[in-house]
């Protein structure tokens, strides 16, 4: 049987389901600092594994703090779908009317608002610990601040992909490393040559492509795969 | 380099660490407390009317 | 003849034995402990004013870093209380676990907070006063990596016991987290103060290798004392306040509302 098409403006939908993530997460405040602190510990982890020499640390740097914010998404995206989908919301919404692609969009902004956002505004402070060259910090920034939703986006494809499987937050890893390959090719090219004063603005526009190909693409891929999930 | 922006930082930080660490508690007692009080109206209420 | 002997030990021993198991009763450590904070915060605002008057004012700045050492007056006290409330808390949670008491057990679980924000200060103290003196805010040496450490073993104790539902499950398994980072601590001290030397990284020690002038050992003693007080007065008041949001359908706690509105 149809549901009947629900009234309302898809936008109204949108900010609706928006607030209601975000909501959700503010209810348990402390879990939103979760991803934060794994963020902190992976990063101090480097200097205490390969030491504190600061030329050493500034050469590994770029990639060190993007490897940093690889890991916190990926541990983060689980949570993005799981626990509607084990309550049995998500079901609710494929069958709700409004086009999931929209539901799946939303979330996957309601993911970077409460865990990649966070890591933009960490950097400066991870940039600190690591002894990244002062040159390259705005452009670390940008490359996060670019680069974070686009991890957010795919990510949420693996996810949907996942979401259905008992051990799925582990192979998740599996999938969605290769696909965030590129962007950690990118992000730590740009932040590399800015430290050695070298032009750097071509690797912003190919992340500034990646994101607006991510944002048209994504979330239809990950609707279509949370519908195979739930089927 | 002028020290003097730097311990104001410091004990700037410091005094607003501590004072939140102080003062955070006091906030919760005042909504458990309005939350008690709550409770006892609505069960006041509802034994007035039973009673 | 040993009934005489008996009379005198034996009210003496009870009265201790009497007054831990009192303290035990929540309504009864509520109002107990209720009459001691404000003596605490007395004497911690008391005793800061006078260790930071003589620290801040009168004391001198230091021959070799200049002014900047008056961050020592907030930065090493600081230090002090992190490691020395991460210890009270391990000991508490002991306690709590094998003798499952649960006033012992909110104790512990109330001084993490505290102790996590002695750390932040310790650290962003130490940056700050990094920076003027040694030329960079942060450095990966002994004892602000140790620092670092410690508050990550905070946080990790704060958020175990804020993710379990059960308020007493969600103590006794962050009080047992609290004992395995309290036997770890000295490792993790011994281990990163190795890796320093191990690798030549920095050879800034914070504290600089000067015996400490007395002239500045007294302010810090006082500031010392002071943070003691503040560290008792937080914890009662976070206790009372976790007893009343536990016992929310005691009748103990209605009676404690209903004389405060009177």
């Amino acid at each position: 049987m149809n549901a009947e098409p629900v009234s309302g403006s898809l936008s109204k939908a949108f900010f609706a389901l928006l607030r209601r993530d975000l909501l959700l997460a503010f209810r348990r405040r402390t879990e939103l600092l979760f991803p934060v602190i794994f963020l902190l510990v992976v990063v101090s982890l480097f200097p205490l594994g390969i030491g504190p020499g600061p030329q050493l640390l500034a050469r590994i740097a770029p990639g060190v703090i993007w490897i940093a914010a690889l890991l916190a998404t990926v541990i983060s995206l689980d949570a993005l779908f799981r626990s509607d989908f084990e309550d049995g919301t998500l079901e609710q919404f494929v069958i709700s009317g409004h086009p999931l692609t929209l539901i799946a969009l939303a979330k996957i902004v309601a993911h970077w608002l409460v865990a990649g956002l966070p890591i933009v505004l960490l950097s400066p402070l991870l940039a600190l610990w690591m002894n990244l060259p002062a040159e390259s910090l705005v452009v670390m920034i940008m490359t996060l601040a670019l680069g974070t939703p686009i991890l957010s986006l795919i990510g949420s494809i693996g996810v949907g992909l996942t979401i259905s499987l008992k051990r799925g937050g582990q192979l998740l890893s599996l999938l969605v490393f290769p696909l965030y390959v590129p962007i950690l090719i990118i992000a730590t090219a740009a932040v590399m040559a800015a430290s050695d004063g070298l032009p750097y603005t071509q690797f912003l526009g190919l992340l500034i492509a990646g994101l607006i190909t991510s944002v048209t693409l994504a979330p239809f891929a990950a609707a279509a795969a949370l519908k195979i999930s739930l089927s | 380099m002028s020290h003097a922006p730097f311990i104001l930082a410091a004990y700037s930080i410091g005094t607003v660490v501590l004072l939140w660490c102080a003062v955070a508690p006091l906030i919760r007692k005042k909504s458990i407390t309005r939350d008690i009080r709550r409770l006892i109206q609505i069960e006041e209420r509802s034994s007035d009317t039973n009673s | 003849m040993n009934s005489k002997a008996d009379t005198k030990t034996k009210p003496r021993k009870n009265a201790l034995v009497m007054f831990i198991h009192k303290l035990g009763s929540p309504p009864w450590f509520y109002n107990f402990t209720g009459k001691f904070i404000p003596w605490f915060w007395a004497l911690f605002i008391g005793l800061a004013v006078w260790g930071l008057y003589l620290g801040l004012v009168k004391g001198p700045a230091d021959y070799l870093q200049g002014e900047s050492v008056r961050i020592i007056y907030l930065h090493v006290p600081a230090a002090w209380m992190s490691m020395l409330i991460y210890i009270t808390m391990a000991v508490l949670g002991f306690i709590a676990l094998v003798w499952r008491i649960r006033i012992v057990e909110i104790l512990a679980m109330a001084s993490a907070p505290i102790g996590a924000a002695f750390t932040i200060v310790t650290l962003t103290a130490g940056s700050l006063w990094g920076r003027p003196t040694w030329g960079t805010y942060w450095v990966w040496d002994a004892r602000l990596t140790s620092e670092l450490v410690l508050l990550f073993l905070y946080l990790g104790v704060i958020g175990l016991y804020n993710s379990i539902d059960e308020p007493r499950k969600a103590a006794r398994a962050a009080c047992l987290l609290a004992i395995v980072g309290a036997v770890n601590l000295p490792i993790i001290h011994y281990s990163v103060k190795w890796w320093n030397t191990l690798h030549q990284g920095s050879s800034i020690s914070l504290m600089g290798g000067s015996s400490i002038d007395s002239s500045i050992l007294w302010p810090l003693l006082i500031m010392a004392f002071a943070a003691k007080f503040f560290y008792a007065a937080n914890l009662l008041t976070r206790a009372r306040i976790k007893l009343l949001e536990q016992d929310v359908r005691k009748a103990w706690v209605r009676e404690v509302l209903r004389e405060k509105k009177s």
